[in-house]
């Protein structure tokens, strides 16, 4: 069936997933509904950004996996406690990398991880994202600046809260 | 913003494609292979029973949906495009046996392949084979041959043997981000070459690994 054209996008699919969730099952629970969605509704897709329609449709996942849960983590966290206990490094650490991302507010995780891994342009991730171009500037910037910080080490001045 | 920006994140974008690249190349999961949805099963049903009608009373000019025959062209130069972001930056392993090794290298991935390899000679074109190394592919293993010029520039042969009844494809180009792909089809494998140069330059090489490849 045409549906099969999705086949050769899972690679990017997981890609963009095990960035963006963290952890390996979430991400492939992530991109296993995408795939189950995509296929129910792939009759609605008109030929054109195939790559474009999948992650929009991993985003509406992404996002209702968000609100299925009470709190989203990257508020719980105690930052500068974090930050405390990460291991100073010269080059961008892999295990620093990752532990920014996750706490990077999920809005901007996307922009920044659509940007990076899919070189998408401001107009696609737009598409993607449902969000309009100047939304998809601002929250690249901010996220790309906070992501630096973060690997760096120092701790973030924003969305700071203390958990006692 | 923009350029400035970019640069100013290079660093950034570079660690988290190091990071998270190597992704693309793992084998995909089983619960990840497509089922239809069953009212695609219905639809289908539907469609047959009216295809048969159909035949039954004119004769048919139905054209039909990719089959898994012509997906594997539609699949070559994305995989191969990938396979050659993912190892064409490596500076201490790109490839897994030494071009100094040839003999070794082309009779290792024949026989995984099961297939008799040949590796072209890209020197007249200013390429110097680095070596080669072994891959997951779609269904099977797949061999990828990295060449070099005198200014670092990297090329990669993506070969992958051909299954039966797999529709076969004349030379064809194709972009992927900034890759580009020729590639063929012939009876015995998939070819891709892939690089970040221009179509152009590609082209001449490519006609001469087809050239070499299919005397």
């Amino acid at each position: 069936m045409d549906y099969q054209l999705i086949v050769p996008y899972i690679p990017n699919l997981r890609r963009y997933a095990r960035a963006l969730v963290g952890d390996r099952d979430g991400a492939d629970d992530l991109v296993q509904d995408t795939l189950e969605r995509a296929v129910r509704k792939f009759h609605l897709w008109r030929p054109g950004d195939l790559r474009a329609w999948l992650f929009s449709i991993m985003h509406n996942v992404f996002v209702n996996q968000l609100k299925g849960r009470k709190v989203s983590p990257s508020v719980e966290i105690d930052e500068e406690m974090i930050a405390a206990h990460i291991p100073t490094v010269d080059s961008v650490d892999v295990l620093d990398l990752e532990r920014a991302l996750v706490r990077l507010a999920p809005e901007q995780r996307e922009v920044v991880l659509l940007v990076a891994l899919e070189d998408m342009s401001y107009a696609e991730v737009s598409k993607a994202l449902g969000i309009p171009i100047g939304t998809v500037m601002s929250r690249l910037s901010r996220g790309r600046e906070r992501l630096r910080r973060l690997v760096e080490g120092e701790p973030a001045r924003t969305e700071l809260r203390v958990v006692q | 913003m923009s350029r400035e920006e970019d640069l100013k994140y290079a660093d950034l974008t570079a660690a988290i494609k190091r990071r998270f690249d190597p992704i693309l190349t793992e084998p995909i999961p089983a619960r990840m292979y497509l089922k239809s949805p069953p009212w695609i099963d219905y639809a289908r049903a539907a469609a047959v029973l009216t295809i048969g009608i159909a035949i039954g009373l004119t004769a048919p000019m139905l054209k039909p949906a990719p089959s898994p025959a012509n997906l594997a062209a539609l699949q070559l130069p994305i995989r191969a495009a990938r396979a050659h972001v993912v190892y064409s930056p490596e500076v201490r392993h790109p490839v897994e046996v030494d071009a100094k090794d040839q003999d070794h290298l082309v009779k290792w991935l024949s026989k995984r392949l099961d297939i008799p390899l040949k590796v072209p000679v890209l020197v007249q074109e200013g390429f110097e084979l680095l070596g080669g190394r072994l891959l997951p592919g779609a269904d099977g293993p797949v061999a990828q041959f990295m060449y070099q010029d005198a200014t670092g520039k990297r090329l990669t042969l993506y070969v992958t043997p051909t299954r039966k009844g797999e529709r076969l494809t004349s030379f064809r180009f194709a972009k992927e981000g900034s890759v580009s792909v020729f590639y063929w089809i012939d009876d015995e494998c998939n070819y891709a070459l892939s690089g970040e140069v221009d179509k152009a330059t590609l082209a001449k090489v490519a006609s001469l690994v087809y050239k070499q490849l299919e005397s």
